[in-house]
């Protein structure tokens, strides 16, 4: 019987051959957990009486969710995570460096084949490079950190084939969003997610990311992108799945047909076209995440935003990915034209996506963000408002001060298009 | 020490779908690891009330894909520390479940189902049934793998492993992209 891309990984790791539904206890090739799951793991990797991680050198603790530390609390948390890394060992990345995902990718600590778990409900997002990543609370981490293992059910997948061209100005959030308006919140509990077919061969390691990033919202244990045209900066094998796979549910999407897509409140499978929302005023907007604040969403943004001014109205805030990419956007003066465009850059980092710090909206405000999640309170206000959409959906309505379409206003400008 | 998998009888607080863990533990709340504040904000943005409201024992029952979101374990210890016997739901969120599981509080599925609040609620774990006294209906709830069976009854994977030291069980296999070097 054929395999999927989630049980040919986990078979290797198992040692037999595996299918959606057995359950088996597999030894993992990378953890990673972050100052929002990290002091409870590390608490309970105590109480089991750990004395040494299993591995150090597959182990990473990043500080991202509130860096730097807005109080005294949190500064503790982070003292306590800097001392368990003095005295174990691993990798660690302090305040500034990046959200932990797009660490652990650009640091090759996850790699094609790999069974990698982390602390934090994005960890799908290494599918883009063709892992197995899944997401697990803080207990389960430290088990981890103890064992080196971990047991999980093997997952059913559900295959999505994307099709077409993309039109310019239509990014892989649209895409990702517009399949999370179908599947909904629930639509792949417990599930993996492939992404497969001839529009994904042209994508990006940063749109594949954004991919396998958002099937956490549908629920999914995985979310798997077709290695087919993924480059890695290192030789690698990819594993594909097999033509007799197994599908649970098989969906298709034209991306050719796509109009730029937004998640209205509060909830990420609230999905419409950005036309339905156009003109809805708003206070702040958001570039950043684990979903998009690398390179080329803030390229996108800076087409849009270059020799122009953010409404007076609104505060543009953008956090990068990560160090790296911060620097790679200052070397080609993204970073200068966006901020000559009036928009604030933060530390490199969670930011204020998870509402801990540095930019929490105030009762009755609108923002639009290119984040993940717009849960009510989410951004740390259960009385705001929060749409999501793509970088360019949030460069262009920063710019206009309401929520406004970047592929009209790409279009008007004649010879914009030569430049994407 | 091991939580008693039958008998456990209560009130019955029912909430809807898709109840995420934002709602759960507001994200800002979460930065501490007294439990007892996490306690006091738990469910704080969809029912104010319940903090105040719940009782020792009492019975959360929820809708479709409960605790969907992140992946913060404080959203089941919350709702322990507040004295949560169990949580029943037509099913949960795949973290929250692991977890859920993996700090000792007891969660069951049963699919669709007309609890309400203030029913009083009896669930047997072990048997996989719940039983709404007040309404006098029987469910049938999923079977739970045998290996978060045995984490509950150590009364979480802390106690589990204490005790193992590793996972009892003969799936072991070894690494294969180090087995070369090692
Ligand atoms: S950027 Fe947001 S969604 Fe991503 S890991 Fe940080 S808090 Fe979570």
């Amino acid at each position: 019987m054929g395999q999927t891309i989630s049980e040919k990984i986990i078979s290797r790791h198992a040692r037999k051959a595996v299918h959606a539904g057995d359950i088996v206890i597999v030894p993992v090739d990378g953890v990673m957990a972050t100052d929002a799951t990290g002091p409870f793991a590390i608490r309970a990797f105590r109480e089991m009486g750990g004395e040494a991680l299993w591995d150090p050198e597959s182990v990473s603790l990043i500080i991202d969710h509130a860096a730097p530390a807005p109080n005294e609390r949190t500064a503790n948390l982070h003292r306590m995570m800097r001392d368990f890394h003095e005295e174990m060992g691993g990798h660690f990345y302090d305040v500034g460096a990046g959200i932990c995902h797009q660490l652990m990718v650009e640091n090759e600590h996850v790699r094609p084949g790999d069974i990698f778990i982390g602390a934090d409900s994005h960890t799908p997002t290494y599918g883009a490079v063709n892992a197995f990543a899944a997401g697990v609370g803080s207990t389960d981490l430290a088990a981890v950190l103890l064992t080196g293992k971990i047991w999980l059910k093997v997952p059913e997948t559900i295959k999505i084939e994307l099709i077409g061209e993309m039109p310019r100005g239509i990014a892989a959030k649209d895409v990702i969003l517009s399949l999370l308006g179908r599947l909904t919140l629930s639509g792949a509990t417990y599930k993996a997610v492939e992404f497969t077919g001839p529009a994904v061969a042209p994508l990006t390691l940063a749109s594949r990311m954004t991919l396998a990033n958002m099937t956490a919202e549908m629920g999914a244990k995985t979310g798997l992108v077709d290695p087919q045209g993924l480059d890695l900066p290192y030789p690698f094998t990819p594993v594909r799945a097999d033509d007799d796979a197994e599908y649970v549910q098989t969906m298709r999407l034209d991306v050719s047909d796509l109009r730029p897509q937004i998640a209205i409140p509060h909830s990420p499978d609230n999905v419409r076209p950005l036309d339905d929302a156009l003109g809805q005023p708003v206070d702040q907007a958001f570039i950043g995440s684990c979903t998009n604040s690398r390179l080329e969403d803030l390229q996108m943004a800076a087409r849009i935003l270059r020799g122009k001014n953010v409404h007076p109205r609104v505060r543009l805030v953008i956090a990068p990915a990560s160090r790296n990419v911060f620097e790679a956007a200052l070397e080609d003066g993204t970073v200068q034209a966006l901020t000559a465009a009036g928009a604030s850059f933060i530390t490199s980092g969670c930011g204020p996506c998870v509402g801990t710090h540095q930019g929490i909206p105030g009762d009755g405000e609108v923002i639009i963000s290119s984040t993940n999640r717009n849960f009510q309170g989410r951004m740390g206000n259960p009385r705001a408002s929060i749409y999501l959409g793509s970088p360019a959906v949030v460069a262009a309505s920063a710019l206009r001060g309401e929520i406004a379409d970047p592929v009209a206003l790409l279009e008007e400008e004649e010879g914009s298009w030569e430049l994407l | 020490m091991g939580t008693a998998l039958s008998s456990l009888r209560g009130v019955a607080h029912v909430y809807g779908d898709d109840v995420d863990t934002d709602r759960i533990i507001p994200g800002k709340y979460t930065k501490t690891l007294d439990v007892e504040d996490l306690a006091e904000h738990v469910l704080e943005d969809l029912d104010p009330e319940f903090s105040g409201r719940v009782q020792a024992g009492d019975i959360l029952v929820a809708g479709e894909n409960f605790g969907c979101g992140s992946s913060r374990e404080q959203a089941p210890v919350a709702i322990k520390a507040a004295g949560v016997a169990v949580v029943v739901a037509d099913y949960f969120a795949r973290i929250f479940y692991r977890n859920a599981i993996n700090v000792g509080l007891p969660v069951v599925e049963v699919g669709p189902h007309e609890i309400k609040s203030g029913h009083e609620v009896e669930v047997d774990l072990a048997n996989g049934v719940v039983r709404d006294v007040t309404a006098g209906r029987e469910y049938e709830a999923t079977q739970m793998p045998q290996v978060m069976i045995e984490i509950l009854e150590a009364g979480g994977l802390v106690s589990y492993l204490g005790e193992h030291g590793d996972y009892d069980s003969a799936a072991h296999s070894d690494n294969p992209r180090r087995s070369d070097g090692e």
